[in-house]
């Protein structure tokens, strides 16, 4: 009989022909909060999904309780006793709260037909012994993130799950309400469940965790105890080697203000945001995820028009009402959703170059290929995005190419305001420190740059002046030498207004 | 932006791999897709096959009719491409059609010079065209829904125009448009009319800003707002587009039938469809190409023809094409199952199976079956 | 997490509303109705319900089950067609067997739609054809089986046994049999829907196909599983059809499949899937079967029955679609 209740040997898995975990081992042991560690892209996700058997492994073992299994879909993991809690979010946005946690499970009478009255008042029970309140008939799609995670919670608590998996449950919970999860989780493991933990906020691994591993590039690290571990080393074997270079940001004297925004406002999303941003500068933005900061970005962008307060370019006051306005005004965005929003999979690195100022390269609507080939291998080039050649398609490219394809496009559109929205999530540290020279690059030659980044030490590394949000207000503005990790977590996590005048 | 400092700073943290300038773009028929290269394999097969069953199909006079048979449905196709590439569908074309020939058909009646009575079907089905653009690109309908309202709404105005009337009698000069043959050579008009129409949609579609747009919004909507594209005004213009050239089958079909009913061109719009489908346009958007569809056309035309010689009636025709639809999407999306997770044998996959094949062939007994002592006692 | 803004109120109203979201059908039935009566008021006697009910019970029965397809996410254009196909082969049978059992010949019905249905579910489940696509080709091949099997004929009604007349025309406690039939299968589909696991699991695909997965709902059975009981459905109305009209033509219910998805729609069934409830399709199919008959009542040319049809559809869904979006910008933090 081995310690653990839950061992992996050697699991591989890829994706077409790029292998993404490179036979990683990982022992989890009974009653114990076990961190799981690495950056983005570093396999964390995909390995719980193999747990899960959302994915099936390629290569190696899974043994639960000293048993090999082999999980074909989520279904069989779930009647093993492991239960987990995705990043994203995994409710059915049409079923209310109550049917959400029992789902694919509702009570029944000895008929077989749902026992809705069962099925409430045991939801209700649960939710009452979280500490959650919550309308038990509420759909879905009406809560909050937070209030959806505590449905999935209870979801998961529901299961008696001996293995509970949660991937980054406190991203966008308040200090309170991650304080209570603490709770629930403290009171789990001390019941014997074991628990596999996934954050980014380190601090949060010394809270709660007992042990951590740490994955890098899909292979497996080291595994470590928590209380003989320090911040340092955990970042130095996550990232493989000193990150020194990581922020090359230079100083730049800012020079006149490129865009003002006074009094923006978006009914119900975000109120009363004021900021200048100066030539030369690149102005942070911080907060938790659903702060506001992406709809500030958007409806100074025109994809989501603000509902008063007034926005000057150059001293000059626009109205900006679409997307294709802000382009011709001088402004771009790479959107925080490269997926959803950057990129056009299926269309090649040329027409995903081109498509924001394709009319340039047309006479007449008619396209000119060369004008287009040239304008578009010139911009690949200096972004230094490796493909076999420009008419690759953009979906078989790696993530961090992708992203160069995303930042070539809007940087061939010659903008003077450019707006970055996590300009480096999800991609690998070199291609990291790439773009960062770049925005550094970029400030030098004049550009004004407005950065939302959620990565703490992005901002603080890279920002000339930092703006924070919280719940669609202003809450801070720190210039680069008095902002610190600590002052910027509490100006994300408070309503209260300490913005001062620079 | 300044190349240097970029490729520079760049350059500093890996090493280059350069992109290749030169790799030349694929020429015109290597970018042919392999499902266009079937359909020329399937054109080809069907000529010959046609060719065999009877002498008369390369006889030019009958090539030559039966094209033209063939042609509203290619003018209302082509939009149908543009339409389904940006990832929508429009399922009110044939209603159009029969709302441009009623309206037509009525003012005919009413003694209106006919060049006006189809100016104003024209305008009508533009009209209409424009109004599904409204409910998709600003009301922000799922394309089906509207469209699908509008194909009854249509459909009931050209009721309510020509009731239980008929246009008839219209003047050669306008049967012309769908029984004349181009001065000189055996090319119906409409054959003419469908083929330079083709060219031009052909060539906006792959070689124009306003194509390109076409494909990037079917293949991501709201990357393509982010870029600046007006997709909603791209969207509006299409279907006003669709409304225009339903209308203009709308007066071929009337020409080529010499009169007109309120039900002119009833279902036809699932044909459309089905001819842009086969020839390579994804339902859910983002792929297509122009020379597909008008291959898939041919091919549509070329079956029907055949099985028309052999004396097949039209609804069963309908089988054929049926099948030829989901065999084109069903063997393409089945290689991809077997070659991304492998063909699992187990005893349940093998059973399942034969338990459909035992059912399938169990009902096609019963389909030949019941029916032949019927016959025998009742017409034999 | 919520902000306190002055329009919370009335976004409550409005949601509580749109939780009901029959009442915007049931006050366009309302209007309709008042209008009508006022032109002829013979449209509110127990007699022209009977009609209005005769009229759309084999709609109610299709478009119940359509609506479980377009709950995730399909849609089931074939459905006109099994019908045709379904009605020619029974007639045939019974022309051809006339002492055969009514019970054998409503199983029969219904087993060759669940053949029908399955074919479908087949190609759209395991073939991973889009259902548009697929249903659209079976709309095709079985409309042109129907031609295949009759050889181009028809079955006129003398050559219909009175017994089989009498399945749909039968009345039992004066209310007509097919009637009933409607009425049982909007019980079973209401209690399917809402009170087994599988019924709930339909909601769930529809409304987030990678969440019901991970709850390890089998996507695929209850895809292929929603087309199987279309099939069903659609030939049992098959049968009732070919009763109903006391023939079987090959045009049979051609068209039909744009009026159940119309019904399902008007009823508030939700294309892009997860949503939509058995009383609202009734009151939609409902609302259909009036329009019809108000035509026919206020005497104006039945010629405008289509275009009101048609105009109502387009009605129901903008207004559905502007109060949604009121909604969700009321309700946004």
């Amino acid at each position: 009989m081995s310690e653990y209740v839950l061992e992996l040997k050697n699991i591989a898995k890829r994706f077409g022909g790029v292998e993404v975990l490179h036979g990683v081992s990982f022992g989890l042991r009974p009653g114990e909060v076990h961190a799981l560690l690495g950056e983005n892209g570093a396999g964390k996700s995909t390995l719980i999904k193999v747990i899960t058997g959302i994915h099936q492994p390629d290569g190696g073992e899974i043994f639960l309780n000293d048993k090999q299994v082999h999980f074909d879909d989520p279904l069989q993991a779930r009647l093993a006793g492991i239960a987990a809690i995705y990043q994203e979010l995994s409710l059915c946005p049409d079923l209310n709260v109550a049917e959400n946690i029992f789902l694919g499970r509702q009570p029944t009478t000895v008929g077989g037909s749902i026992n809705w009255r069962k099925l409430y008042s045991e939801a209700d029970r649960l939710l009452t012994s979280l500490g959650v309140h919550l309308d038990l008939k509420a759909k879905a799609r009406s809560l909050s993130i937070a209030q959806m995670q505590s449905v999935e919670i209870a979801r998961a608590f529901s299961l008696n799950a001996r293995i509970l998996i949660m991937d980054e449950p406190t991203s966008s919970l308040t200090l309170k309400e991650v304080a209570e999860l603490f709770g629930l989780v403290r009171r789990l493991r001390d019941e014997g469940t074991a628990i596999i933990f996934i954050s980014h906020r380190l601090e949060e691994l010394f809270e709660v965790a007992d042990r951590v591993t740490v994955l890098r590039d899909g292979s497996y690290v080291d595994t470590r105890l928590v209380k003989d571990v320090t911040r340092d080393d955990l970042v130095r074997l996550m990232v493989g080697r000193t990150i020194s270079n990581l922020f090359p940001k230079q100083d730049v004297k800012p020079g006149e203000i490129a865009l003002k925004v006074e009094h923006l406002s978006l009914a119900g999303i975000f109120e009363d945001i004021n900021f200048e941003l100066h030539k030369g500068e690149i102005l942070g933005m911080a907060g938790l995820v659903g702060a506001g900061r992406t709809d500030v970005a958007r409806a100074i962008f025109g994809v989501v028009p603000p509902t008063s307060g007034t926005i000057q370019i150059e001293g000059r006051q626009v109205e900006i009402k679409s997307p294709q306005q802000a382009i011709s005004l001088g402004l771009a965005y790479v959107p925080e959703d490269r997926q959803l929003h950057g990129l056009i999979p299926a269309m090649n690195i040329t027409s995903n170059i081109s498509l924001p100022i394709l009319k340039e390269y047309a006479r007449r609507g008619w396209l000119q290929d060369k004008a287009e080939r040239s304008a578009a291998f010139s911009a690949a080039r200096q972004m230094e995005v490796r493909a076999n050649s420009i008419w690759q398609l953009a979906r078989t490219l790696s993530g961090g190419n992708q992203q160069k394809v995303v930042l070539a496009k809007w940087l061939s559109t010659k903008p003077r305001i450019l707006i970055l929205d996590e300009p480096t999530r999800g991609i690998d540290v070199g291609t990291k420190a790439a773009v960062h020279a770049l925005m550094s690059n970029l400030a030098a030659e004049g550009i004004a740059i407005l950065m939302i980044s959620s990565e703490l030490p992005e901002v603080l590394g890279m920002s000339d002046r930092i703006l924070v949000m919280h719940e669609g207000q202003m809450t801070a503005l720190f210039s680069r030498a008095e902002a610190t990790q600590e002052k910027i977590i509490s100006a994300a996590t408070q309503t209260i207004k300490t913005v001062r005048a620079l | 932006m300044k190349a240097s400092t970029v490729s520079s700073t760049a350059a500093a943290s890996q090493p280059a791999n350069q992109i290749n300038v030169n790799a030349p773009r694929k020429s015109f028929l290597a970018r042919f897709q392999r499902w266009e290269w079937m359909l020329v394999a399937l054109v080809v097969i069907a000529i010959v096959i046609n060719s065999r069953l009877t002498p008369y199909f390369l006889n030019a006079q009958n090539l030559s009719r039966t094209s033209a048979d063939f042609m509203e449905l290619g003018l209302m196709m082509l939009p149908m491409v543009f339409i389904i590439i940006t990832g929508n569908i429009d399922l009110s074309v044939a209603s159009n059609l029969g709302m441009c020939a009623s309206f037509m058909a009525v003012l005919w009646n009413l003694h209106v010079n006919i060049w006006i009575a189809a100016g104003a079907g024209l305008a009508l089905a533009t009209l209409g065209g424009l109004l599904n653009g409204f409910l998709i690109a600003k009301v922000k309908l799922p394309a089906l829904v509207a469209t699908l309202g509008t194909y009854a709404f249509f459909r009931g105005i050209a009721y309510v125009l020509l009731g239980d009337q008929a246009g008839r009698g219209y003047p050669p000069a306008f049967t012309y448009l769908g029984q004349g043959k181009i001065p000189g050579t055996l090319i119906p008009f409409s054959v003419g009319l469908f083929a330079v129409l083709a060219v031009v949609f052909g060539l906006v579609l792959h070689r124009t800003t306003f194509g390109r747009y076409i494909f990037s919004i079917g293949n991501n909507e709201n990357a393509s707002i982010y870029a600046g594209v007006q997709v909603a005004r791209i969207k509006m213009t299409i279907y006003i587009v669709s409304g225009f050239m339903a209308g203009l089958a709308g007066l071929v079909l009337a020409a080529r039938f010499g009169s007109t009913r309120p039900d002119i061109g009833t279902g036809l719009e699932l044909t459309v469809i089905t001819a842009a489908v086969l020839g390579g346009v994804d339902i859910n958007g983002g792929i297509g190409t122009m020379p597909g569809a008008v291959l898939s056309l041919l091919l549509i035309g070329l079956v029907r023809f055949g099985m028309g010689l052999k004396n097949v009636q039209d609804q069963v025709q309908s089988i054929a094409i049926g099948s030829l639809l989901i065999l084109s999407i069903l063997l393409a999306s089945v290689a991809r199952t077997i070659s991304a997770s492998g063909l699992k044998f187990n005893w349940r996959n093998i059973a399942t199976a034969a338990a459909f094949i035992i059912v399938f062939a169990a009902f096609f007994f019963f389909f030949f079956w019941s029916r032949a002592p019927v016959l025998k006692s009742v017409f034999g | 997490m919520t902000v306190k803004t002055p329009t919370a109120s009335r976004s409550n109203l409005l949601l509580t509303l749109t939780r009901y979201r029959e009442f915007g059908i049931i006050l366009i039935i309302i209007i309709l109705a008042v209008i009508v009566t006022l032109r002829a008021p013979v449209f509110l006697t127990l007699g022209n319900f009977r009609d209005i009910l005769l009229d759309i019970s084999i709609l109610v029965i299709v478009a119940l089950a359509q609506t479980m397809v377009i709950l995730t996410h399909g849609i089931d254009l074939s459905v006109g067609s099994v019908i045709g196909l379904v009605a020619m082969m029974v007639a045939f049978t019974i022309k051809a067997n006339p002492t055969i059992p009514l019970v054998v010949v409503v199983l029969l019905g219904m087993a060759l739609g669940a053949i029908l249905g399955s074919f479908n579910g087949l190609i759209i489940a395991i073939g991973k054809v889009p259902p548009i696509i697929a249903t659209l080709g079976t709309l095709s091949i079985y409309r042109g089986m129907i031609f295949l099997y009759s050889k181009g004929y028809w079955i006129p009604p003398f050559q219909l046994p009175d017994t089989f007349k009498l399945l749909s025309k039968g009345t039992f406690l004066g209310i007509p049999h097919i009637i009933i039939f409607a009425i049982v299968v909007a019980i079973l589909v209401y209690y399917f829907l809402n009170y087994t696991r599988t019924g709930r699991d339909i909601y769930a695909v529809g409304s987030n196909p990678d969440a019901a997965q991970y709850v390890g709902i089998r996507k695929q059975r209850i895809i292929f599983l929603v087309y199987v009981l279309t099939g069903i459905a659609a030939g049992l109305a098959g049968v009732l059809w070919a009763s109903r009209f006391e023939s079987s033509q090959t045009n049979t219910a051609l068209g039909f499949e744009l009026q159940t998805v119309a019904a399902s729609i008007v009823g508030g069934v939700s294309i892009s899937g997860g949503v939509g409830t058995v009383p609202g399709v009734l009151l939609g199919a409902l609302l259909l079967g009036m329009i019809n008959n108000s035509v026919t009542l206020v005497r104006i040319s039945p010629f405008w029955e289509q275009a009101a049809q048609g105009l109502l559809i387009l009605i129901a869904v903008v207004s559905d679609i502007l109060i949604m979006r009121r909604v969700q910008r009321n309700k946004s933090k």
